[in-house]
């Protein structure tokens, strides 16, 4: 996948996760706007309690985000492989072999882990 | 009898650990020779349940694990509301001949996972003589850190919760979802600081480069296996460890990761079985 079709997944998350209940409950106490990289393309992800408010590319100056979570389109092409080679198959696997980098605000990406790491995921299983 | 009962039966029993009485749970199924389980950081002995349900396994060992203090079904010791839980090298190396002694178990085998795999190195060091055989599971002499501990036991992030969400990824994608949660649901239920205290054992206190020339695998055979898909004992930490010993023997298992007897108990015992075959043909 290129960097704009790795971002244009990330604009499917509404659909992914929405309709989803349970991953919206666990997520219901997490409104917040956090940045992935797809490659060189930001992608901003707003959250509002448990659901996926907006996706929109590109920086919006002025505006922040609490955390990023960037990596290459190829890493997240093979992190949304059906099933995924080792070292590709979770966030925190990437970032401890150097293929993801977080930074920001960590204490809400902590505080609701496993909701962010299913999110990151939905593009995987297509649902 | 209106349900069929496992074979595992577990018993209390008070032992003294660094000066305190620690009421420790253990458990155990089969008969044979003593195989001892150790479990991995902020977890108990339900790991090891498929191990003591398997009687490819009790046929011919007499399956024992036990929860450490703070762990499972054990208490923490006396005055715990004031400490703060760190697992050392000392402690847990106690712990474990404390057990053996206690259950006066015969030159047991020991298996140990993550941890548990990490201690069984220490033994091999410096007990060898008290052990048949050593099985190192997602085991390694070293681990470089990968995530700040802190993370683990703060007031605004739920300890369970982040527990389990930090090493889920250890799990394997293959395996089954109802193993994959119940190995999680170890981690969502420890007490809080507890995987913590094990991981300042893990990543402060058991630097163990420095002793892996002392093995002596002729005293007592080690076998390593780690899971392919372990990113927090890799593969390589763990090849990387066997080829500093001499007769040390390293596996590496496909579609696993960090947890294998309980992520995915039906493809752990391919690999396991012939690990005991091999140390019960020299037990005879």
């Amino acid at each position: 996948m290129t960097d704009d079709e790795v971002a244009a997944a990330f604009g499917r998350l509404p659909q992914l996760v929405n309709n989803r209940s349970s991953l919206v409950r666990r997520g219901r106490f997490l409104t917040t706007e956090f940045l992935v990289g797809a490659g060189d393309v930001p992608v901003r992800i707003a959250v509002h309690r448990g659901s996926i408010a907006g996706v929109e590319r590109g920086e919006a100056l002025m505006r922040p985000w609490r955390f990023a979570i960037r990596a290459t389109a190829d890493a997240w092409t093979r992190f949304w492989a059906p099933v995924p080679e080792p070292g590709y198959h979770d966030l925190l696997a990437m970032t401890r072999f150097g293929t993801a980098q977080i930074e920001g605000d960590l204490q809400p990406l902590m505080a609701n882990l496993r909701y962010i790491k299913e999110i990151l995921e939905a593009p995987r299983h297509g649902r | 009898m209106a349900v069929e009962f496992e074979p595992i039966v577990g018993r209390y029993a008070t032992l003294r650990l660094d000066g305190l009485p620690c009421r420790i749970y253990f458990e155990e199924a089969g008969q044979g020779i003593p195989l001892l389980c150790l479990h991995t950081a902020g977890a108990d002995t339900r790991q090891f349940r498929h191990v003591m349900t398997d009687s490819a396994v009790t046929d011919h060992f007499r399956v024992i694990a036990f929860d450490l203090p703070w762990h499972g079904k054990s208490f923490p010791p006396p005055g715990f509301e004031e400490a703060e839980y760190r697992l050392t090298t000392q402690g847990y190396t106690e712990a474990i001949l404390a057990v053996a002694d206690a259950l006066e178990l015969d030159r047991p085998v020991l298996m140990g996972c993550s941890m548990g795999g990490r201690i069984v190195l220490n033994l091999a060091a410096h007990h060898a003589k008290r052990f048949r055989a050593l099985i190192g599971l997602e085991s390694a002499d070293h681990q470089t850190p990968w995530y700040d501990t802190d993370w683990l036991h703060r007031p605004d992030v739920h300890g369970g919760e982040i527990c389990a969400a930090m090493i889920s990824g250890l799990v394997a994608p293959q395996a089954p979802a109802i193993h994959r949660w119940e190995t999680l649901w170890a981690y969502l239920q420890s007490g809080p600081g507890v995987f913590k205290g094990d991981l300042y054992f893990y990543r402060q206190d058991s630097d163990y480069r420095d002793r892996t020339r002392l093995i002596d695998t002729n005293i007592c055979p080690l076998y390593l296996l780690t899971g392919a898909y372990d990113f927090s004992c890799t593969p390589d930490d763990t090849l990387r460890t066997a080829a500093a010993v001499p007769g040390a023997r390293a596996t590496v298992m496909a579609e696993l990761g960090h947890f294998p007897m309980s992520e995915n108990p039906a493809r752990f015992r391919a690999y396991l079985l012939p690990v005991l075959d091999e140390i019960r043909r020299a037990s005879r």
